[in-house]
């Protein structure tokens, strides 16, 4: 049964655990950004033996390219982009500890697999719903990849961040699951 | 002849940038607002409420709808009896986009094709000039999302496929996005012409009021029967499951050539932005 979940990075084995797929989560707390070409700068750091300038463990990933913040805001648009681009990076993070992922839209075959072997849950975050996510960022600042724009890491403090439970450690995927109640039986 | 000032051209391109960023169409809100009553889902309805939510923090607090705030698409009708002074007509479309999206705080999110180095103003915008008769140019400024754009298809089906064919192009194509371009979309469905002129009519397709039924009456009825096979894919707001996976479907034709039945698919999603000025 679907529950609503309050959850407050960083997050231990037994937070994700105990998700299930249609769970609303509540994130409030420190996330970290990141998309394409944040991703790419982690996965090469990793492959030359370097260190990373976030320490993942146990924290959250949110996808997403604010857009620019006008005086005297925090932000400005900040809703989530598409995971899927993600996915060749997402269990090389996984395996450093990252806990969750905030974006929307599919995930690989692989991730979702990964989310099982490294305890790790998907939520998906409303695509288009930029203005009133913004709302719930109360800090943002980059911390890595200046250079990157809108693509560099920040920390974001958020507060009560609306998401759902779309692939839970249990390699459940609401994408498919939700489709099923509501798909046209043929006749 | 009539002589419009360029710098007209790049003040209205600007104004309406900003505009289509901020405020969602009235169509496109009576539509969510439909959509969160007649949804069966629970977690549809709740993101239902949420678009809403979000138009209207969007318009108080002039923050863009969505952070992508898209290509800049220009639909520009220059009447023939129109004289451009005082600049560069195609210049002067670019430098509007490249004052409205600096000015409007929106984010710049054009970039080198294979370097991925981003041009830093969201220019160049994508152009389509037609001439017209008159002595007006009308300016549609089309914000065009990448997560939408990315689940668009072209096909060049066999003339003995039909309508069955194209049916199956376009629930095909609703279906394999599912919920990466962001429902509830908009289905844009261009048939004929060529392989270039099938996108292009697709993507005016978009253009179109929704809710407004298509003026012509065979084609607004399958664009019934489109709608009604591609809500039966359950894929609902947000693809996470319920009956309402696009608002409208719109279709636009035109004669092609006896060996082709060029289709294309543009899929838009529910933050649909266009604004239109006539100068």
């Amino acid at each position: 049964m679907a529950k609503d979940v309050y959850l407050h990075p960083p997050l231990t084995d037994e937070d994700v655990a105990a998700r299930e797929i249609g769970d609303r989560v509540f994130v409030s707390g420190v996330l970290y950004t990141a998309r394409d070409a944040a991703h790419k700068r982690l996965v090469d750091l990793l492959a030359a033996g370097l260190e990373l300038p976030v320490d993942l463990k146990g924290q959250i990933l949110y996808y997403v390219g604010p857009s620019p913040a006008r005086p005297g805001r925090v932000i400005g648009a900040a809703g989530p982009t598409t995971a899927s681009r993600l996915d060749p990076y997402t269990p090389t993070l996984l395996a450093l500890g990252l806990k969750a992922m905030i974006g929307k839209g599919k995930r690989s075959p692989e991730v979702i697999a990964a989310l099982t072997r490294y305890k790790a849950v998907y939520l998906a975050a409303t695509g288009g719903a930029g203005a009133l996510i913004a709302r719930c960022i109360k800090k943002a600042e980059v911390v890595a990849f200046p250079e990157l724009g809108p693509e560099a890491i920040h920390r974001l403090e958020v507060e009560n961040l609306p998401t759902i439970v779309v692939n839970d450690c249990q390699g459940r995927d609401l994408y498919e699951e939700g489709i099923r109640a509501y798909v046209c039986r043929a006749s | 002849m009539r002589q419009i000032e360029a710098q007209a051209i790049i003040e209205a391109v600007k104004q309406a940038a900003i505009a289509a960023n901020y405020e969602l169409g009235e169509d496109l809100k009576a539509a969510l607002a439909q959509g969160e009553k007649e949804e069966e889902s629970p977690i549809g309805r709740e993101i239902f409420r949420q678009l809403l939510e979000n138009a209207r923090i969007a318009s108080q607090e002039k923050v863009p709808l969505c952070q992508d705030c898209g290509v800049a698409v220009i639909f520009a009708e220059v009447g023939q009896d129109v004289q451009v002074v005082g600049g560069d007509f195609q210049e002067a479309i670019q430098e509007g986009v490249r004052q409205g999206y600096r000015e409007g705080y929106l984010r710049k999110s054009l970039c080198h094709p294979l370097t991925r180095e981003n041009t830093g103003d969201n220019t160049p915008a994508v152009i389509h000039t037609e001439i017209v008769p008159g002595d007006k140019i009308k300016l549609t400024v089309v914000p065009k999302g990448g997560g939408s754009e990315n689940m668009s298809r072209v096909f060049m089906l066999k003339p003995a496929q039909g309508w069955e064919g194209i049916k199956e192009a376009v629930v095909t194509t609703v279906k394999e996005a599912g919920p990466n371009p962001c429902p509830p979309i908009i289905v844009g469905v261009g048939i004929g012409g060529t392989f270039e002129r099938a996108a292009l009519l697709a993507k005016k397709a978009l253009l179109r009021e929704v809710g407004r039924p298509n003026p012509d009456p065979q084609l607004a009825a399958l664009e019934e029967e489109l709608l009604k096979a591609v809500n039966c894919l359950g894929i609902g707001p947000q693809g996470l499951g319920g009956h309402i996976t696009a608002l409208a479907v719109h279709l636009l034709m035109q004669p092609c050539h006896i060996a082709s039945l060029p289709v294309a698919v543009n899929i838009q999603c529910h933050a649909s932005r266009h604004k239109e000025v006539v100068l």
